[in-house]
């Protein structure tokens, strides 16, 4: 089922959120796989279903949310259906997250030390000193400055940056297998961003964690992407590897976003903007969820796309894409 | 130990000890701090402090026992609720020095007040920390579970607040019969709920924050989330009720030792000694004026400190 390289699996995920007339589905029948050391960026816009798809990989979804079906197959088993106190042994030890606002992602309440240490404490069973040692040195990991005097900080009086190397810290504390980021860089400006995504590749190599990197900033997926999966209205319209996608995209959408990336120093005319909106996820269309949007659409196959959604056509064993205009070259 | 690997060892030799095990201090320094700079807060902790030092000190600031009545034991002949005889101020030096007066058993009042302090302050505390420790309990437990719990838990609380508490403490005592231990359980039923409720709204605010879903994601169990995460970061409103709390089931209790539902003569309490005197307020008013006093600065003296410690909590307020 699942080999020595490949860390988790993610068959078919269906994900629903219950409203007051009927479920929507926020995440219809996604797929992917992640290997060692792998990095893989899940992008799309706000509401696209990549932050639902992480939390039910994590089995943190909202009290409204359920997942409808699918498998999520890590080290032989399904974490779909596993106990919770199975499931709080595998969180932060194997499978950790870290998430947008690293502010407000620490106990205001306790010193920076003790939650670092604590986490050593939860799954290592170390004691209290051993933990505050091991945290000291995971501190001095991300680089934090002044690691001493940060061990007795309060987390208001850390910057945002600094924050977020704690989180990371707690999270890869353990060397789980799995890091998800949800957005980890979007509450932070841009200098620090790209010290941050430094520091995540450099801690990916030291601790051969596998990331799923969830960002709607393409410049992120350039510089730490492996893999690329492009989702649209719960769907993925396209994955690849990152030189693929961003080379030559197939899908329309992606195509669409890659023309909507402003590139810096050069004179251009207005940026080119995907005309109309998402559809809303309790009226989706029948067809395909992109067709009203689509400027590649012809009269040829414009039923098709209208009225069947369109599966996701292999180009080559690594790269595939949801359109119609694909099924021709098969 | 094997997970830990290469990453932490790598990097891990010199550190220095003292600063990662010193205990939390800035938190409390910094409150007492904004306590102190603020006139109510400094009065309060003053008073308390003052009437703290009586309790302790009691057996040595007190000239006679509270419960020894003096009839033949001094040369001059006692009078029944005999007034105030301090000789400072010109009282005949041939007669023994009473600060407050004899009261109706010819006992010394001034020892009785003295000793009472240890009695109202054990109530205040005794019934502020069962009421605080049920009410919380029970409020987070409604607001961490919700639903079905949350309801049963809280229409209990509402039925209680339904009644006037005080009528409600007297119904209570009535039923498990008139004492001192009955009339604290009495009372911290009575005032359970608010802590409730209090601690309901602040955990079910709290239990949404962020940290909390980052904690859960880094795998924290359910009761270290509570009692680590959601109840440390709650606790602020519930500790300046309880202060304000420690006032009123002082004069709760003494309430219900006047009306002879708490405290049995010859206890030296407050409200006790009040309530058996309350017919000589004309021929002896110091035995009705001096109890009175005394709950008096006791109740003011916590709610000023509460007052001063609600301000100093309160970050908004910050100068």
């Amino acid at each position: 089922m699942i080999d020595q390289i490949t860390k988790l699996e993610v068959k078919n995920l269906t994900t629903c959120f219950r409203s007051e007339n009927k479920d929507v589905t926020a995440v219809d029948n996604i797929s992917f796989s992640l290997k060692k050391e792998e990095t893989l960026c899940i992008v799309g816009e706000s509401g696209c279903g990549k932050s639902v798809s992480a939390l039910s990989i994590m089995g943190l979804l909202p009290p409204a949310g359920y997942v409808k079906s699918g498998e999520v197959n890590f080290k032989n088993k399904n974490l779909l259906s596993i106990t919770s106190n199975e499931f709080e042994k595998i969180r932060g030890n194997q499978i950790s997250m870290i998430f947008q606002d690293p502010g407000s992602s620490l106990n205001p309440v306790m010193r920076i030390g003790e939650q670092v240490s604590e986490i050593f404490r939860i799954h290592l069973n170390l004691s209290k000193k051993e933990g505050l040692e091991k945290a000291f040195d995971m501190l001095k990991q991300v680089e934090i400055p002044d690691p001493e005097s940060r061990m007795l900080a309060y987390p208001h009086e850390l910057s945002g940056g600094m924050a977020q190397r704690i989180m990371i810290a707690i999270a890869l504390a353990c060397n789980p297998d799995i890091l998800i980021a949800d957005e980890p860089t979007t509450a932070l400006d841009v200098t620090i961003q790209s010290q941050i995504l430094n520091l995540m590749s450099q801690m990916q190599t030291k601790t051969e964690t596998a990331i799923i990197l969830i960002t709607h900033d393409l410049g992120v997926v350039a510089e730490m992407a492996d893999n690329v999966l492009v989702m649209y209205c719960g769907q993925i319209v396209e994955y690849g590897d990152v030189n693929t996608v961003f080379n030559s995209p197939i899908h329309p959408y992606t195509k669409a976003l890659m023309k909507s990336i402003p590139i810096i120093g050069e004179k251009t005319k207005r940026l080119d903007a995907i005309p109309g909106r998402v559809p809303s996820l309790d009226m989706l269309p029948l067809g395909c969820r992109f067709e009203k949007r689509c400027s590649e659409k012809n009269s040829q196959i414009e039923l098709e796309c209208q009225n069947n959604i369109p599966p996701i056509f292999d180009i080559n064993q690594k790269h595939g894409s949801r359109c119609w205009l694909e099924k021709k070259t098969e | 130990m094997s997970k830990l690997g290469k990453v932490s060892d790598t990097l891990s030799q010199s550190l220095d000890e003292d600063i990662l095990l010193q205990e939390p201090m800035s938190m409390w320094k910094r409150t007492l701090k904004r306590l102190w700079s603020r006139r109510s807060g400094k009065i309060g902790l003053l008073l308390i402090g003052f009437i703290f030092l009586i309790a302790f000190a009691a057996p040595v600031i007190a000239p006679y026992d509270p419960h020894e009545v003096l009839i033949g034991k001094e040369e001059v002949k006692l009078k029944k609720r005999e007034s105030p005889c301090i000789h400072l101020l010109g009282c005949d030096t041939a007669k023994p020095q009473h600060l407050m007066g004899i009261d109706g058993n010819y006992r010394d009042q001034f020892s009785r007040i003295i000793y009472g302090s240890r009695i109202s302050l054990s109530i205040g505390f005794s019934t502020v920390s069962f009421a605080v420790i049920g009410g919380v309990l029970l409020g987070a437990l409604a607001a961490y579970f919700g639903g079905w719990t949350d309801n049963i838990i809280m229409r209990m609380m509402d039925v209680i607040l339904g009644f006037p508490s005080l009528l409600l403490a007297i119904a209570i005592v009535a039923v498990l019969g008139p004492g001192i231990r009955n009339a604290l359980f009495a009372i911290a039923i009575v005032t359970l709920p608010a802590y409730a409720r209090l601690t309901r709204a602040s955990v079910i605010t709290v239990k949404e924050l962020d940290f909390v879903k980052a904690s859960i994601a880094l795998g924290a169990s359910p009761t270290r989330l509570l009692l680590f995460r959601i109840l440390p970061n709650s606790l602020t409103p519930v500790v300046v009720l309880a202060t304000l709390g420690i006032a009123t089931a002082i004069l709760d209790a003494a309430g219900l030792s006047f009306l002879g539902l708490g405290a049995q003569p010859p206890m030296p309490e407050w409200g006790t000694m009040l309530g058996s005197e309350r017919n000589q307020v004309f021929s002896a008013p110091h035995l009705v004026f001096f109890p009175g006093i005394a709950i008096m600065i006791t109740v003011l003296a916590f709610n000023l400190f509460g007052d001063g410690l609600r301000d100093a909590l309160d970050p908004r307020l910050n100068n």
